[in-house]
């Protein structure tokens, strides 16, 4: 077993760790997501040019760094540690996974734009009434000679203000729930009938409700196989779950570490409040919810490359991170007292992502049922 | 062991629940529903109605307008109003200030504050919390020297700060806790003032909490000026009142009409948000099972609360059995608020709060669910940690 990183990983992870310390600290983020447009396109542009970084998962051949999943996770925690709201996770993990799994014919020139900070990708695959499963689709997308018509809603697509692209689900089969006849396309957010309502979201990012009224694409808008597409989504899903749960470590690693400060400092009965024996245990069982979440997302992103193991891994991971986020945020909340409580904290900020974190392509009641179905079958 | 209500309680309930039918106001109800911040007018506007009809503070002795109700008709009161989810009635003047003043207070103070409380004209706020306190709130710093005005009267000189004043931005006048005896052991050198908040040398200052509200703020007191019959009960012995407040802020806490009606919606809520399978939501075996639960959990705690509730009435104070209601009662609400926004899915992302335009995004129900789930979690942070409460309960209950 081996669970060190390679010299150019480690590398990967100092250089992103330190461009944050220097324009990514809580003030500045403040600064950025309290007022429009709630994200820094310099950053991303320093993401793409002076980091690298948008092309740490892709091959070479296409211009990336040569990377992987590995790769996504080291960004995605330190991204995490930072809170940081721009769209890695929709543009290089979830737009940029498609691309690369689908064999699609623009792959290589989009993955260029990803790589080089020019087309940013937002996921609209959730439905108002579709929870969190991801073949509750009832968009439509009706073939109509060589393109395909979209008509639809798509529900709180995380990034969809900054996007330049859409993925979106569509059903161009089946009923409602169907796991049939799901296909998925790429649709600029420029095309006729797009239309967006853009808000921003409790844990200070901004995501867009996005109503498609007969948006009309050319048949090379369709990203793999028509009708199927399913197995492309799962897939692509679970890498986006590792990441997320990578980016969680990063966000549990700092409400674990500000409580320790914190509760070190701050003196009740005339002794730091952490020389209590109560708050030892928590903060140690808080200690332990980060731990299994680190090790789980580690397993859960060493196994995306086995299609046998992959989803189980994902969710079992999902449900892990799940239940830490609530632990360790709610308490990291209550051993700071009513300064906890306060915006001027950073704390809180780091709770009320790791609360979006922990429904981010299911909560943990999905995941374990996911997980049941996967590990102990239907009958169960 | 008789659990059931009386002819008579029935049709007192009928009675309470026919007049807030009748005379709730609409335009209220409506400002609730937006999920927007109420004004200072929409706080007090049902507590003047309720002040009119004479049943505002239903604890209070019957001579000074208590309703002389027993304790099971002030239980059925609270649990209509609950029910009816209306505006809660403001604590700080009717149930904490109050209770110190007709206990403690001379018959001028009474005279001069009591009438105010009643009818709403006067709005309290809590100057207890200091940036250094919290739960050890008798280490507070905030002194009070004896001087002699210009005009000759006595006077006190406040100096220092108070913080987590709830709604403080509205108060006409705060009871505040001020040291004044600075060699005393800590409890003993404490008085406690009335303030007018119109004084010079006070500052208010708002205090944004994480979901994004403004509901309590900082306090300056800086030369502040307090003429000294507005101290209550004897100097250097306000300990005595801020105990016996304490004791009124805790007894209530637990809350349960209200976490009964705030469960009632959460099952309105996932009743019709649709599972992963496409069925409703309550028909998810993970998610009633939680519900269940948690009614369970309420079931006991209502049932704790009423046996509480019957030591009172036959002569027992609340004792520090009251912790078990504030941890418990703290406890539910919070998982209610978790419950209601884990229903609504993606829709718990939104931040909506005071963003008028952005109505009609997600279903009306999810409105606001984020921003109380994280509110929610002071409530086992104040009124005395819950970690504080399971030592109360150690020490004082279990001997420890």
């Amino acid at each position: 077993m081996d669970f060190s990183f390679t010299d150019e990983q480690s590398m990967l992870r100092d250089t992103v760790a330190s461009y944050l310390s220097d324009n990514y600290t809580f003030d500045q983020r403040r600064a950025v997501v309290t007022k429009e447009p709630g994200w820094n396109p310099g950053v991303w542009k320093a993401f793409a040019e002076e980091l690298g970084i948008l092309g740490a998962p892709f091959s070479e051949e296409l211009g990336g760094l040569g990377g992987g999943a590995i790769e996504n996770m080291i960004v995605m925690e330190e991204f995490g540690k930072a809170l940081v709201v721009e769209p890695y996770l929709g543009t290089v993990v979830i737009g940029g996974g498609f691309l690369k799994h689908s064999g699609h014919a623009q792959a290589a020139d989009l993955i260029g734009k990803i790589i080089g900070g020019e087309a940013i990708f937002a996921f609209a695959y959730a439905e108002p009434k579709g929870r969190y499963n991801l073949a509750a689709v009832s968009t439509t997308a009706k073939k109509e000679g060589g393109s395909y018509v979209l008509n639809g809603h798509k529900a709180v697509v995380v990034g969809g203000p900054f996007a330049t692209h859409f993925i979106v689900t569509a059903r161009t089969a089946g009923g409602e729930r169907d796991a049939q006849g799901v296909s998925v396309f790429i649709v600029p957010k420029n095309a006729p009938g797009v239309t967006t309502r853009d808000y921003p979201t409790v844990d200070g990012g901004r995501a867009s409700e996005v109503i498609l009224e007969n948006v009309k694409v050319d048949a090379g808008a369709l990203v793999g196989p028509e009708s199927q597409a399913m197995p492309l989504i799962e897939k692509v899903v679970d890498e986006a779950l590792a990441a997320t749960c990578a980016e969680a470590c990063g966000v549990l690693r700092k409400l674990h570490e500000g409580t320790l400060e914190y509760t070190k400092q701050r003196k009740q009965f005339g002794v730091p409040i952490s020389s209590f024996q109560v708050l030892q245990h928590r903060m140690v069982d808080m200690f332990i919810q980060l731990e299994q979440s680190i090790s789980m997302t580690y397993m859960a992103t060493i196994k995306l490359g086995d299609d046998a193991e992959r989803s189980k891994a994902a969710s079992a991971a999902k449900v892990q991170i799940g239940k830490a986020c609530k632990f360790v945020g709610q308490n990291a909340i209550q051993l700071h007292g009513g300064m906890g409580m306060t915006d001027e904290m950073a704390i809180g900020h780091y709770f009320k992502r790791a609360t979006l974190i922990e429904s981010a392509f299911g909560n943990t009641d999905h995941h374990l049922a996911r997980y049941e179905f996967l590990s102990l079958g239907q009958a169960a | 062991m008789n659990l059931d209500f009386t002819p008579e309680e029935n049709a007192f309930r009928e009675e309470v629940r026919a007049f807030i039918a009748e005379n709730y106001p609409a335009d209220l109800r409506k400002a609730q529903e937006s999920g927007q911040p109420l004004t200072k007018e929409q706080y007090l506007s049902w507590h003047k109605i309720l002040a009119k009809k004479g049943w505002v503070a239903p604890s209070w002795p019957k001579e000074l307008g208590g309703t002389g109700w027993t304790p099971t008709q002030k239980y059925i009161f609270s649990e209509e109003l609950a029910k009816a989810d209306t505006l809660g009635i403001l604590p700080f003047g009717i149930s904490m200030l109050a209770p110190v003043l007709y206990t403690f207070g001379t018959d001028e103070q009474k005279k001069k504050f009591l009438p105010g409380i009643y009818n709403g004209e006067v709005w309290w706020c809590q100057g207890y919390s200091e940036p250094g306190s919290g739960s050890d709130l008798a280490s507070l710093k905030t002194r009070a020297e004896r001087i002699t005005g210009d005009d000759g009267k006595e006077y006190y000189l406040v100096n220092g700060q108070k913080t987590w004043t709830t709604l403080g931005q509205f108060a006409d006048w705060g009871f505040f806790l001020v040291r004044t005896d600075q060699n005393a052991k800590p409890q003993s050198g404490i008085s406690f003032l009335l303030i007018d908040m119109k004084t010079p040398g006070i500052t208010v200052r708002p205090i944004i909490t994480l979901e994004g509200g403004h509901e309590v703020n900082d306090v300056f007191l800086d030369n502040v000026k307090v003429p000294v019959e507005n101290r209550v009960f004897h100097e250097n012995q306000g300990w005595t009142c801020a105990k016996a407040l304490l004791a009124h802020e805790r007894s209530g806490i637990a809350g349960v009409a209200r976490s009964k009606r705030n469960l009632q919606k959460l099952r309105q809520i996932a009743g019709t948000e649709r599972s992963d399978a496409g069925g409703s939501l309550m028909g998810d075996a993970f998610f009633r099972r939680k519900v269940a639960e948690l009614e369970i959990d309420l079931t006991a705690l209502e049932f704790t609360e009423l046996r509480t509730l019957a030591g009172e009435s036959s002569g027992k104070g609340p004792g520090p059995e009251s912790s078990i209601l504030k941890i418990k009662g703290t406890e539910i609400q919070q998982r209610i608020q978790e419950l209601a926004l884990e229903a609504v899915g993606h829709y718990g992302a939104p931040f909506l709060r005071d963003i008028g335009h952005n109505a009609g995004i997600g279903p009306d129900d999810a409105r606001g669910l984020a921003g109380e789930y994280f509110n929610g979690r002071k409530t086992s942070i104040y009124g005395g940690s819950n970690e504080i409460q399971r030592n109360i309960i150690s020490k004082a209950v279990l001997g420890l």
